[in-house]
Parts: C-alpha cells; structure tokens; sequence
C-alpha cells in the first residue's frame, strides 16, 4: 500500500525517538507496533484518543489489523473472546462504566485462558455522573482473574502495553491483561516519551503461537463447555496457579524489556525506602507527585518515603512487605473507596502482606483522588504530618482518613 | 478422568471430538425411567423425545436404557403414549 508524504512523515515522526505526547497516543502506537490480528473497541472518555488514533492508522493502512467497530463494551469483550478463541493476538481499550459493562465477560475471557490484552484508562464509576479518574472502575475487575499492570507516566503506559502481550501469552500465564493509565492525568497530558523503532517492538512481542485456537481445524476444540461441581473447582484452582506464576513472568519480561529499552520497572518501587520510617504507598500518576513530596521532605530531615506497587494483580505481596519491612508508620493511598469494607482495596492487600509476612509497620489508610479531585502535593504532606505523629504516639484511629474533601 | 486439578484443560477446553458420550451425567438422576416391556408397543416416542439419547434399540425395537447417561428428566415417562414408563426412585448404591 502507499503512502500519503504525510502518514509517512507520521509513522516517522512517532519511531526511535523522543517526541512529546500524551500517554493514549503512545499506547495507540504500541498497539500498532504491537500489529494484533484484531481490536474490537467502543469510545469512551477518556480511552477515545485511542480508539480514535488506532482506528486512524488501520483507515490510513499503517496497521492491518481487523478493527471492529463495535456498538457496546459489552460487545466488544465479546468479540475479543470469539477472536482470541480463535487463535487471533486480539486487544481492545476501555475506561470506567465501559469496563463495568465488560465485567460478566472478564471471568470468561480469564475462565477460557484467553490472552487478551486490555488497555484501561481509569475513571470514576457514576452517579453523580463523573468521567475524571479515580480507580474505582479497575478495583471492580480486581478479583477477575487479569493480571493488573499499574503505569505511572505516559512512557510507562506505553512499555506496560508492550509487556503485557509477553505476559499474556506466555504458556504458564494465558491470561488476559489489564495495562492501565490514569485517565486524564496520564491519557491526555503531554510529556516526554521515547517510542521505540517499530521492528524492535514486533521483535520483542514475537509471532504469535496460540494455544488451542479454534482455526485448528486438525485439533478440534470447544471453548465454553458445561463444567459443573465436578470439574470447575479444578479449572479455578488452575487459574489461581497461572495468576501465582504471572508474578515470575511480570518480573522476567519487564528484565528483558528493560535490556531493549532501558527502562525497567520491577513489581513495585521503592523510593527513598531504604532507611526510612514514614512511608506512603500508592498506585498509578499520584507517585510523581509524591515523588517532590518525599524529596521535600527528606530535604528537611524527615526520613520519608515512597512505595509505588506497579503490579496490582498477582499482587506483590513478599516485595511489598520486604520493602516496608523497617517503616514505623506507613499510609496507605486508596484511589477508590469500598464502601462498607474495613479499608480501601490497596489498604487491605498492604495489610495481608505484612501481616502474613511477620512484619508491621502501623498503617493507616487515606482515599484521595475521587472523581478526578486534584491530588496536590498539600494533601500528602498532610498525611506524612499526621503518621509522623502516630509514631509519636497519637492515635491511629479512625484508619480510614480523607485527602483533599472538602471538611472543616 | 485425571484426579489432580495440575491435569485438567486449561480454560475448560474440550480437545476430544465426541467426547460427551464418555462424561457420565447419570450421577445428576434422582429418579430412573423404568419400562414396562410388557406393555410397550415400541412406537419409540421415548426414543425421539429423548434429551440424552438414552434408549437402546435393536432391529427396531426398544430394548433397554443407558442410565450412564440418562439424567432422570422424566420426559419420556411423561410422552409414552401407553403410559409404561414409570419414574423409580434411584438410590445411591
């Protein structure tokens, strides 16, 4: 196919170099370095530039990818099960209620050990109607059997994306993926970020060689059969063991990436931990913030410091509790809440962590963030001022505390 | 079938064509259709409303019933027209 000068000038302008773009952009170009056989995809604030850019470059001839423009989340997962079921490397992208429609099909995508990969722009669930971030439409997927990659920036969107093809397909894994951005913060704002040549990413992700498709037309298979209290325990059994060895396989392949790349992220990042005794811990783009929060601090004696968990699911929990193993009190940052439950969802994983690995710092929990609310460096300050008294003696309750609302 | 949940498909996958016939739904049964010879005029109504193809026939006639498959629905005893199939209650051996 040829090329207009100006999609030849944008495929080159977006390979092996630095160039400033928001993180829905650079993950539409992962996708289509990545090159799937299918993405099935319904807009969605704030997932839409990616569906958008994507749709453009399959228009434009950049990508053969099949696109299908599907009427509903819904459908979409639908036809990402039929597709990978198939044999096909099949992907699509969501954000928020567009995720909540997809939930019956989550189980079944991870039920059939389908390696689909999902690119989730978090937001906020309604009502009050709200399409700014928190995280509560991904903790809603968090027990659904995907893997959960957490991204910090734009550029690590972009590298999670490409990860999570390895992580999917690979044979001790066969499980669907979830690589989120923080809506708005991540998927619309604009930074610095290195998009790799496109061979060294079709490279990396490989021919794919899926297991069982149904194309096989020499080794018949059916996907979706009847499994009732004979067997479905065993198959569920089997799921919990491929989400354990994931952990392995995050860590492997994000090794690897980091040789091609020059970036490597772990399962989770300390910052500033070795020696500290308050520590926060978070999820997803609030880390940048707390990153001058800790600097501030440790620039002012105080022995702060950070803990982002990269990998929500399989959750990190040895890695996790090695690295809080020498805090005296540490809080913990719920972009969500679960109404009714002792703590938010990140709060209790921390909590069973320590816990179960014979050590304690204090916690302490505090949802921030809801609906997009700005999550200032004040705010954090805040909750360093107020654990760095709890080791002073004040009390710990209430353990679940309130950033940035609107309180007198 | 393997005894260790390391040894099922993974995702519930079935790789075997035709294999249902040798996965035994007779355990679900808590009742059995039971026919009376005596009276069957072999008209094989039970055989075509059969969900689970469990009546045997030979040279077109009606001679017995796979209880390794039948799940004790009921149906045929319900349709035979010369009302001589009974539903018996199945206890576990």
């Amino acid at each position: 196919m040829t090329l207009k000068a100006s999609e030849r000038r944008r495929a080159r302008s977006a390979t092996g170099r630095a160039v400033a773009i928001n993180g829905a952009t650079l993950v539409a170009h992962a996708m289509r370095q990545i090159h799937p056989d299918v993405v099935a995809c319904y807009p969605i604030t704030p997932q839409t530039i990616i569906t958008e850019t994507f749709s453009e470059f399959v228009a434009n001839g950049l990508v053969q990818t099949e696109f299908v423009a599907v009427e509903s989340e819904h459908a979409a997962m639908s036809v990402c099960i039929g597709s990978a079921a198939a044999g096909a490397r099949t992907q699509t992208a969501t954000s928020g209620p567009g995720l909540a429609l997809m939930w019956e099909l989550l189980w079944v995508a991870s039920g059939s050990r389908l390696p689909i990969v999902m690119h989730l722009c978090t937001r906020a669930l309604s009502a009050p109607l709200n399409i700014l971030c928190d995280h509560s439409d991904v903790m809603g997927a968090r027990d659904t059997g995907w893997p959960i990659l957490f991204s910090e920036d734009g550029q690590e969107a972009y590298d999670n994306a490409i990860q999570a093809v390895r992580v999917a397909e690979h044979p001790d894994v066969l499980l669907p993926v979830i690589s989120t951005q923080d809506g708005f913060t991540i998927t619309h704002g604009i930074e610095r970020a290195e998009i790799l040549d496109d061979a060294s990413v079709r490279s990396f992700v490989g021919e794919y060689s899926p297991h069982r498709p149904l194309l096989d037309v020499e080794h018949p298979t059916t996907y979706g059969a009847w499994d009732y209290h004979d067997f479905y325990f065993e198959h569920k059994r089997q799921q919990a063991d491929a989400m354990e060895k994931a952990l392995g396989v995050i860590e492997a392949v994000g090794q690897e990436f980091g040789k091609l790349s020059g970036r490597s992220y772990g399962l989770v990042q300390p910052y500033r931990l070795d020696d500290a005794e308050f520590a926060v811990v978070v999820l997803g783009s609030a880390a940048g913030t707390l990153r001058s929060v800790v600097d501030d601090l440790r620039s002012r004696g105080v022995k702060a410091g950070m803990l982002r968990v990269r990998v929500l699911r399989p959750f990190p929990t040895k890695a996790v509790a090695e690295a809080l193993a020498g805090v005296k009190v540490a809080a913990v940052l719920d972009r969500a809440l679960a109404f009714g439950a002792p703590g938010g969802p990140l709060f209790e994983d921390v909590c069973v962590a320590l816990t179960t690995n014979g050590v304690g710092p204090r916690l302490v929990n505090y949802v921030y963030g809801l609906g997009g609310r700005d999550t200032l460096p004040a705010q954090f300050l805040q909750a360093f001022e107020d654990i760095r008294r709890i080791a002073k003696g004040a009390s710990a309750q209430p353990v679940v505390r309130y950033l940035g609302l609107r309180e007198s | 079938m393997s005894q260790d949940w390391r040894k099922v498909a993974p995702g519930g996958t079935v790789t075997e064509p035709g294999s249902a016939v040798t996965v035994e739904t007779g355990t679900w049964r808590s009742s059995r259709p039971v026919v009376d010879y005596d009276h069957c005029v072999h008209c094989m109504i039970c055989w075509v409303f059969c969900p689970d193809d469990c009546f045997q026939t030979e040279n077109g006639k009606l001679v017995g019933v796979d209880y390794f498959h039948c799940k004790g629905c009921g149906i045929c005893a319900v349709e035979c027209p010369k009302k001589c199939i009974s539903m018996q209650e199945d206890v576990l051996a």
